[in-house]
């Protein structure tokens, strides 16, 4: 057995990238909660969002945290109206078109970075990159810190937008019976790209606390979206809590599965979660039956 | 008639690129031929058919490389590790009735789960991959001219095409169809739905898997990314889709299109790395959009 004072440093570690998963994967258990389809585009647009923190610091200089005012709109809106005029056009109403649409959209997305960035794998530096905060015996980089707290500060606006919005209500109603919510005057297919767009708009916030700590490269989103369709598929799928509960425990998962295994194989944990869950608890944690 | 066009190929031509182009417009049809069999026929749209084609891949390299099995030998074992692996994953997700979304992800996880194995174990050969060693003649299935290899993969697509056939004319075929169009209308008249499906999936990943064995003996290497990464399941997945999904000639059309397109982008951008995947993905969308069911169904419908 390893020593509290490895474990406790890496627990902390997952549970600080745990929650920025937490918010990708509460953007993608949107989407998936109002539209019934899985965002295969859902890596590809978080790497999109960091290649723009990323150029917002490099071209003008912005700190990371101040591109969240930046970020956050420019997502939504990319997300709006990808539903607007692509998703929501291509789909003829048939839930597998939707499917192999996204995933067209994610190859797009993923080449034309190639194209535009080069494959190269990029990094940041700010003031505070290597700043650490002791936490108990664990030093945490300061950039994990802000990202945790950040992540569930956008994580509770989220929710609040949820619950106590209109906006929030007549997501919630198109979610529970589209043709229901139609006949009572909610404008379903503005509803949906709303949605859409907010479920972006997560990732956009995600890009930002995430890239001061970490790095950008045409691929990264792949890693990225199988991790989120974990959490979702463990949470429950739809489920908010689930996302948030499943994006803690996936991270320190990872992390604790890393120091055990190595890098590589460490994420063969969270792949004997997916099964597992799918095998005997495929509703997940907090999700009723599907 | 399709057959016989194509064997006499290399009587009209002998030219190199020519016949390459042929024996890769083949291979994507095979691959092509596998997944429509579990998504035209059956409704299940995998992600994820890399898990076969790399288990057939593998199997071929570790058996002929590691163990010294002969390269036909290693064909049969091929085929039916792919379809054991398809079982397996059939029984765990059709068992509790994923379908759509989750099915997706299920397959892609799974390829994605093989793929970092492969990378992590030591007799895949690790991250390094296999090189299978250089031994021509017929009866290590390796040829002295690309024409040996042409026919090879020309029997592996006829045979699939036979596959086809028999699904569209028997009535395992009619049960499998009527499970895509209304599973539980199906299962209403008697069909055992769950039994169906698993054996699509099984079918499917052996034919996937005599992909991957001809992809290794023809490339003579395989690593991980190149086996159960994502761009196989793609190419699987496009040309059913360009030609048209759940129809006998659809992926084969839609084959040739994809590499003749293929070509001129790569004559087009040559030093743009990424393009022409990218034109990959713009077609999906496209297709989806003004074509869902494919070149040979827009003309069908006429």
């Amino acid at each position: 057995m390893f020593e509290l004072s490895i474990l406790w440093p890496a627990f902390l570690n997952g549970l600080t990238t745990g929650a920025v998963y937490a918010l990708i994967a509460l953007g993608l258990t949107l989407i998936y909660g109002v539209l019934h389809i899985i965002n295969f585009a859902h890596g590809a647009a978080l790497m999109m969002a960091l290649y723009g923190v990323y150029y917002l610091q490099k071209s003008l200089g912005l700190d990371p945290y101040v591109s969240l005012l930046v970020m956050v709109p420019a997502m939504f809106a990319a997300g709006y109206l990808a539903y607007r005029y692509v998703i929501g056009v291509a789909s003829h109403g048939r839930d597998e078109n939707i499917l192999l649409v996204t995933l067209g959209v994610a190859i797009v997305l993923e080449n034309l970075a190639l194209f535009l960035f080069k494959s190269d794998t990029r990094t940041i530096d700010t003031a505070y990159t290597f700043t650490t905060i002791p936490i108990g015996t664990a030093m945490i980089a300061l950039p994990k810190i802000v990202a945790f707290f950040g992540a569930a500060a956008a994580a509770a606006i989220l929710l609040l937008i949820m619950r106590a919005t209109d906006l929030g209500r007549a997501i919630r109603a198109c979610a529970r019976e589209r043709q229901g919510a139609r006949l009572v005057g909610i404008d379903v297919e503005h509803v949906f790209a709303m949605s859409f767009g907010i479920g972006l708009g997560c990732l956009g916030a995600a890009a930002c606390f995430l890239l001061p700590a970490y790095y950008v490269n045409p691929g990264v989103g792949n890693g990225f979206v199988l991790i989120a369709f974990t959490i979702v598929v463990l949470g429950g799928m739809g489920s908010f809590a689930g996302a948030l509960v499943g994006g803690l425990l996936i991270g320190v998962v990872e992390s604790l599965g890393g120091l055990w295994l190595g890098e590589s194989l460490g994420q063969i944990g969270i792949f004997l979660i997916f099964i597992a869950v799918l095998l005997f608890r495929p509703q997940g944690l907090f999700g009723a039956r599907a | 008639m399709f057959g016989i066009a194509v064997a006499l190929l290399p009587a009209v031509s002998s030219s190199g690129v020519v016949l390459n182009t042929a024996i890769m417009m083949l291979y994507t049809a095979l691959l092509g031929l596998a997944w429509n069999i579990l998504a035209g026929f059956g409704g299940q749209f995998s992600f994820g058919h890399a898990v076969f084609f790399g288990t057939g891949a593998y199997a071929a390299a570790v058996l002929q490389a590691k163990l010294g099995w002969n390269a036909w030998a290693t064909l049969p074992a091929a085929l039916a590790l792919g379809a054991a692996v398809g079982a397996f994953i059939g029984a765990l997700s059709f068992r509790y009735g994923l379908r759509g979304s989750y099915f997706a992800l299920v397959t892609l996880a799974f390829a994605e789960l093989f793929r970092i194995l492969a990378n992590n174990v030591d007799f895949t050969g690790a991250g390094v991959g296999i090189m299978v060693k250089l031994d021509a003649g017929a009866e290590n299935f390796q040829f002295s001219t690309k024409a040996g290899y042409l026919y090879v993969v020309l029997a592996f697509v006829l045979a699939a095409l036979l596959v086809c056939w028999w699904l569209k004319n028997s009535r395992y075929g009619a049960w499998l169809q009527a499970v895509r169009d209304n599973e539980d209308s199906a299962k209403a008249v008697g069909v055992n739905v769950f039994r169906v499906k698993l054996g699509a999936i099984a079918l499917s990943g052996a034919l996937m898997a005599a992909g991957g064995v001809f992809y290794a003996q023809y490339f003579q290497y395989v690593d991980p990314g190149l086996a159960y990464g994502p761009g196989v399941s793609i190419e699987a997945l496009l040309g059913p889709i360009i030609g048209g999904l759940g129809t006998l000639w659809g992926p084969v059309l839609g084959a040739v299109l994809l590499q003749l397109l293929g070509e001129g982008t790569r004559g087009l951008f040559e030093n743009a790395p990424g393009l022409s995947l990218m034109v990959y993905g713009a077609l999906l969308v496209l297709m989806v959009t003004f074509m869902p069911s494919g070149v040979l169904g827009a003309f069908r419908r006429r």
